[in-house]
């Protein structure tokens, strides 16, 4: 299972691999943002959390297409399914090799683009462990979405229609946690939800996913 | 015994291929699918290897103890042939995947990235494969597309090693593959549903 997880890593640094390209959109989504609000550091200050959140939701649906289709256009899926791998294990450490390429990278960045928006350096904190809490929730989602399309010619904005709606309970506590330790409030409670959200979603949704993968290979 | 079929019905696209399919695969037997385009040999394989479901019937067979091989290659284009290679054996356990590579005249393209190879030195390559699981039963469709004679020569010496080890194989293809001792055909048209075949849906797709 390590060599799935080394082995994705692996392809998404090589030319072609993606890896960086949710970064990328993150960072320009959140740079076009004062461009169109104006420079008026209380008002962005005010938007940052939601901005940082609704940006870093994007870039992750962004890429989930690629969790299973490549696998699936070479056929690796289908000689992974016969292989000794349960595939849930697979889709697990498919999902996580996803949050390591492109939701880490967008935790690493976002104090930057916190400071840019505004944020003051000790409001940061709450924003790094928002994000860090809630975007594997993102991508155990996403590969849950990305194996209902996976097949289907150009299913990427299928896969959004599909993904974001079931983004709604991580973006709201993610930014709730975030805005909360802004405000000095206390966010214990949406704090425990975002973290039940995401380890929920790595210990069910997997199994859903390989359910219906398999239906998907048939 | 190693793999058994038992009134074996399977469907695909909603249309019914073959019925009342038996057959026993035993150690050192090697069997070879032949029929038509769109007769269900590949969908025979896929139903083996619990890819497909079956309509009716048994297939007894013992789920770690197979390898299947499709008609894609499943090969990563953007890593090495070695990279490749040491992917599989880690999947199925084993650490040494050099002999593989040389046992199919890759060692010298160890480095290259699999997309530069040509179409038969990638199917070497995901034939490589076959030999890094050490499985018993080898389920392979059309193993030999893109081979050159010399290739396809030498991958019938292999396939016949394997079978001289104890192994033994289900193999889809049009090819005489010179294994002559343990060897029997089976031509999938003889148990063609009796209200048609694939063609007869233009919905269906395999």
């Amino acid at each position: 299972m390590i060599a799935l997880l080394q082995r994705d890593l692996l392809l998404a640094v090589r030319a072609g691999g993606g890896f960086g390209l949710g970064v990328a959109f993150f960072l320009i989504v959140v740079v076009l943002v004062p461009l169109g609000i104006g420079p008026d550091m209380v008002i962005l200050s005010k938007v940052s959390v939601g901005v940082l959140w609704v940006g870093a939701l994007l870039a992750c649906v962004l890429s989930l297409d690629r969790i299973f289709s490549l696998d699936y256009d070479d056929g690796t899926l289908e000689l992974l399914l016969t292989s000794p791998i349960p595939l849930e294990a697979v889709v697990t450490i498919k999902a996580f090799s996803h949050w390591i390429t492109t939701g880490l990278p967008l935790v690493v960045i976002s104090p930057i683009l916190g400071l840019l928006l505004g944020l003051q350096v000790s409001d940061l904190k709450w924003v790094v462990i928002s994000l860090l809490i809630g975007t594997p929730a993102l991508s155990a989602i996403g590969a849950f979405g990305a194996s209902l399309t996976v097949g289907i010619r150009r299913g990427g904005l299928l896969l959004s229609l599909l993904v974001l709606p079931l983004y709604v309970p991580t973006l709201i506590f993610g930014a709730n946690v975030a805005s909360k330790g802004l405000e000095d409030v206390s966010n214990n409670g949406a704090l425990l939800i975002l973290t039940a959200v995401t380890l929920a979603a790595f210990s069910i949704l997997p199994f859903a996913s390989a359910f219906v993968l398999r239906i998907n290979l048939r | 015994m190693l793999l058994s079929v038992d009134n074996l019905s399977v469907s695909r696209g909603g249309v019914s291929l073959f019925e009342s399919l038996n057959f026993t695969l035993s150690p050192g037997q090697f069997i070879s699918l032949t029929g038509g385009n769109g007769t269900g040999k590949t969908t025979l394989l896929r139903s083996i290897a619990g890819l497909q479901p079956k309509d009716e019937g048994e297939i007894l067979i013992d789920n770690d103890n197979f390898i299947f091989a499709g008609d894609s290659n499943g090969i990563k284009t953007s890593l090495t042939v070695s990279e490749n290679l040491r992917f599989w054996s880690a999947i199925f356990g084993e650490k040494e995947f050099e002999e593989a590579l040389e046992v199919f005249h890759l060692t010298k393209f160890e480095n290259r990235f699999a997309g530069k190879l040509s179409a038969g030195q990638k199917r070497r390559l995901s034939l490589a494969r076959l030999l890094l699981a050490d499985k018993a039963i080898w389920l392979l469709d059309e193993p030999t597309v893109s081979l050159d004679k010399k290739s396809m020569e030498e991958f019938s010496k292999i396939l016949k090693n394997h079978l001289e080890a104890g192994g033994a194989a289900v193999v889809a293809t049009h090819i005489d593959l010179g294994l002559k001792t343990h060897s029997s055909n089976i031509n999938i048209e003889d148990y063609r549903t009796k209200s048609g075949n694939l063609n007869a849906s233009a919905g269906a797709f395999l």
